[in-house]
């Protein structure tokens, strides 16, 4: 049981939770995730870990309300307890110093962005954080991005602010009016976005780092629901991600994996709504 | 009670288990095996010969005194028999119905070189149903342990036969659990229908009520290292962290949408309760057509899931019936619950339909060789033999190799082909640091592993004791040293 410290709704869809695990909070680093079951009878799932303060003893963590598990852990108040967190989990970012850093983050990606920026700058890179969103209404965390990165720019879908348009085409646009290219690019985001991102990168000949999402329980290494193809192999993103090589991922066996349960998922999602309505 | 009925029969015969119509078993996750009747058990334990040598304690990894347990069976002092068993094993009723006992204390009982043996692991299982049944309170005492700390890593059997062995020597053990749950595999690898989670926790809690200490969510290597729970007191450590690495098929498709290891098709059952989804939240696919690779416990656990969700469902085994590596009575209750067996054929592909769901499967007919390493004769494919048949979902059991995570935080601990390496009295390359069960074996059994654990519980002790009397003997001679000086 994890007693959530604080909570700040970033959009109606995407909830900002401090939560109490000081073990966690001294030992993570950026890239790394947790995974959680919000009440006793949830499913587990993995959430990256944003920010960790060890004299406070705590975490962050950021999720958006996507099927029936998020919604409740959004769902969730201040003072109220998370029925398991555990973690650090997964392999840490590969940070290392290059120069210039491109960090591409898309919807709650942005939020995972943060850490990894943070830690690139840290390491004297000069980073950019290219984030899309929706519309300007559904942008998060700048004041936190502005003060991890160097720069934060944004991209949205119906051009409210910032660049009119998606992130990559928003990466194209923005390396066209650049002298040079980048020495690293980190995407972060959903499959569809890092596939492009990670297929624009390719033509540019940048190294990219991917932080992949697929489908997992334990974490630990113990299931293999998580593997991934990576190069031609078999990798466990849990234990050996979620970070990987964006060009040599499988996205397209990436994406079909995490469709697995899409019927099952609308269902649960159906029962909890209307079960929600009658309550209310 | 009549004299005449009170008399051992070893010539009755040897009693069998009632267990649930197939047809009944196959509608839910209750529990198969119902355990022996009152008659049964008076029966079976007057078999018994009460042997002056009984080789049965021997061969019982835990060498637990059999006949003694027994003995007041036979009077139908089952109550007496409990506390005679409780004093040698905290899991008389995992064991009485995990334990692969026909490989270990039924194999060599006495009785059965002649006639069949004594159902020792039924007798064992009915003593502690018998305990549950009059007993719903648990009057176990708490220890109040105050020697020193000893932390288990991992809380399967191994850790848990352990941790009780430790208490029980007044020292205060704290298991650490990866997972939300504990128990290890009994938690999440077999199923409630042959291990009812009530029976796995009333055991642990009875540990928990001696004063064992239980920590979950909590991965050592990651969550703390091995380095920091010495810091934080520990004087010892038990790494029992069992073997869950999953084995792959190598074969084209593998990555299709419904095709699982056993692993993951069993934790989302077991430990995530999928069969009851929407009710829960985990999902599991199981189609019309199910079928599972391998011939060992997960094997038939994984079918015989397959058949409680109504699927048809086949177990495809590269050699023949006798080389199956499940308990014998897995195996029957697979074949009674209409589970297909196809021996002596393998998967060679498999082939997905446009939303990357598997769909078909190619095998290829074996036939036996010459014996391999494992001893059993090793499967040959008879080239031309490939056949195909119509699948929803696969699951893979075809082996473990033991759990990675504290190897990979901890690289003074030496491991060989992924198991830790331990010397005779269990240490590893670490002082102080024991390891056993799966993590140390590779695949191996629930008795074996609380051997181990039972094992590292007496030299973590006698480590410990011997540290502190040399120390002593260090501050006496410090004094002697001190004392000359002045
Ligand atoms: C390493 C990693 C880090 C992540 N970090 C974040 C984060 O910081 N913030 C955030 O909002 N989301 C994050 N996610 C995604 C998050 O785990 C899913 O949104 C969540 O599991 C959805 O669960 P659900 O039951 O609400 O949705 P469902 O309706 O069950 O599923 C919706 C989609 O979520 C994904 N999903 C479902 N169950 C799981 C699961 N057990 N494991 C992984 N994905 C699943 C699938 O793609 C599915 O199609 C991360 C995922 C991974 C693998
Ligand atoms: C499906 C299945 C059915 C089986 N059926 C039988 C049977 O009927 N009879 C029989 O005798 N044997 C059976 N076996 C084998 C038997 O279960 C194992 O040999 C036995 O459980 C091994 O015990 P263990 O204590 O070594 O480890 P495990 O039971 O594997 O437990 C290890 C525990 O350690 C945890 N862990 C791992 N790493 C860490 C870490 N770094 N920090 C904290 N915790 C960690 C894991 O989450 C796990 O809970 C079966 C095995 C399977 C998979
Ligand atoms: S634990 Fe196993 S080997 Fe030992 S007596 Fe019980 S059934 Fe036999
Ligand atoms: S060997 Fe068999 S008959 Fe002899 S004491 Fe043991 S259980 Fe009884
Ligand atoms: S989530 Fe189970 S192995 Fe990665």
């Amino acid at each position: 049981m994890n007693r959530i410290l604080k909570k700040r709704e970033l959009t109606p869809e995407i909830a900002w939770l401090e939560v109490e695990a000081p073990r966690i909070a001294k030992h993570w680093k950026p890239g790394q995730f947790i995974i959680i079951r919000p009440d006793k009878d949830s499913e587990r799932i993995p959430l990256t870990l944003v920010a960790g303060d060890t004299t406070r003893g705590s975490i962050v963590m950021v999720i958006q309300a996507l099927g029936k598990t998020s919604r409740v852990a959004v769902g969730k108040q201040e003072g109220e307890f998370l029925a398991d967190v555990v973690g650090p989990l997964g392999e840490a970012s590969a940070v290392e110093k290059v120069g210039q850093v491109l960090c591409v983050g898309g919807g709650v990606g942005v939020a995972e962005l943060l850490p990894v920026a943070g830690a690139f700058r840290a390491a004297g890179n000069y980073v950019t954080a290219l984030c899309g969103a929706r519309s300007a209404a559904h942008i998060i965390l700048d004041a936190e991005l502005k003060q991890a990165a160097d720069e934060v720019v944004w991209a949205t879908d119906d051009g409210s602010t910032g660049f009119h348009g998606n992130v990559v085409q928003f990466m194209a646009a923005w390396q066209a009016s650049r002298p040079a290219l980048p020495a690293l690019a980190h995407v972060i985001g959903p499959i569809p976005m890092m596939r492009a991102a990670a297929n624009l990168t390719r033509e540019w000949g940048v190294r990219t780092f991917a932080s992949l999402n697929p489908v997992m329980i334990d974490g630990t290494g113990m299931c293999g629901g998580c593997r991934v193809t990576v190069g031609g192999k078999v990798r466990f993103a849990c234990v050996e991600g979620p970070e990987f090589d964006a060009h040599q991922v499988d996205f397209d066996e990436l994406a079909l994996r995490t469709s697995a349960y899409r019927p099952q998922e609308r269902q649960a999602l159906a029962e909890h709504q209307c079960k929600v309505g009658l309550n209310s | 009670m009549s004299e005449m009925t009170r008399k051992r029969n070893p010539k009755a015969p040897r009693q069998t288990l009632p267990v649930l119509a197939p047809e009944e078993r196959i509608k839910s996750s209750a529990e198969v095996a119902l355990g022996f009747e009152l008659e049964q058990a008076l029966i079976e334990a007057r078999r018994c010969l009460d042997c002056k040598n009984p080789t049965c304690v021997d061969a019982c990894p835990l060498h637990i005194d059999i006949k003694a347990f027994i003995r007041p069976m036979v009077e139908g002092d089952f109550g007496a028999a409990f506390e005679v068993l409780a004093e040698q094993t905290p899991f008389p009723g995992v064991c009485g119905r995990v334990c692969q006992h026909e490989l270990f204390c039924e194999k060599v009982c006495l009785l059965g070189k002649k006639l069949e043996p004594v159902a020792i692991g039924s007798l064992e299982r009915f003593v502690a149903d018998y305990n549950l049944q009059t007993q719903p309170c648990l009057n176990a005492p708490n220890l109040k342990p105050q020697g020193p700390k000893i932390a288990l890593v991992g809380s399967g059997p191994a850790c848990l036969i352990a941790a009780n062995d430790l208490v029980r020597n007044g020292y205060r053990a704290t298991v650490f659990e990866a997972l939300h749950e504990l128990g290890g595999v009994l938690a999440y690898g077999i199923p409630n229908f042959r291990l009812p989670r009530a029976i796995l926790n009333r055991e642990i809690e009875r540990l928990q009520k001696m004063g064992v200490e239980f920590v979950t969510d909590f991965i050592v290597g990651k969550t703390a290292t091995l380095e920091e729970l010495f810091e934080e007191g520990y004087e010892a450590v038990f790494v029992g962290t069992g073997a869950g690495l999953p084995h792959f098929m190598g074969i084209p498709g593998e990555n299709l949408i419904g095709v699982y290891t056993a692993n993951e098709f069993l934790t989302r059952i077991n430990l995530m309760h999928a069969n009851e989804f929407p009710a829960v939240d985990t999902p599991v696919r199981v189609g019309k057509h199910v079928v599972v690779i391998g011939g060992g416990n997960s094997a038939m656990d994984a079918a015989r899931w397959g058949r409680r969700f109504g699927s048809e469902t086949t177990i495809l085994f590269r050699r023949g019936r006798a080389e199956l590596r499940a308990r014998i009575e897995e195996i029957e209750h697979a074949e009674e619950e209409g589970v297909h067996f196809e021996f002596l054929a393998a998967p060679v592909r498999l082939f997905g339909d446009e939303t990357g769901a598997v769909r078909e499967m190619e095998c290829i007919r074996m036939k036996l060789g010459e014996p391999d390493d494992s001893g059993r004769p090793s499967p040959v494919p008879i080239p031309g033999s490939e056949y195909r048949i119509p699948v929803d979902t696969v699951v893979a059991a075809i082996g473990q190799s033991p759990n990675p995570t504290l190897q990979r935080a901890t690289p003074e601990l030496i491991a060989k082909r992924g198991k830790i390496v331990v010397d005779a009295t269990g240490q590893t390359s670490i002082p102080l640091v024991f390891a056993g069960g799966d993590v140390v074996r590779g695949g191996a059994t629930v008795i074996q592993a609380m051997q181990d654990g039972r094992n590292a519980a007496k030299a973590i002790h006698l480590a410990l004791t011997e540290k502190r009397e040399a120390e002593a003997g260090k501050s006496i001679e410090g004094t002697l040293a001190l004392e000359g000086r002045q």
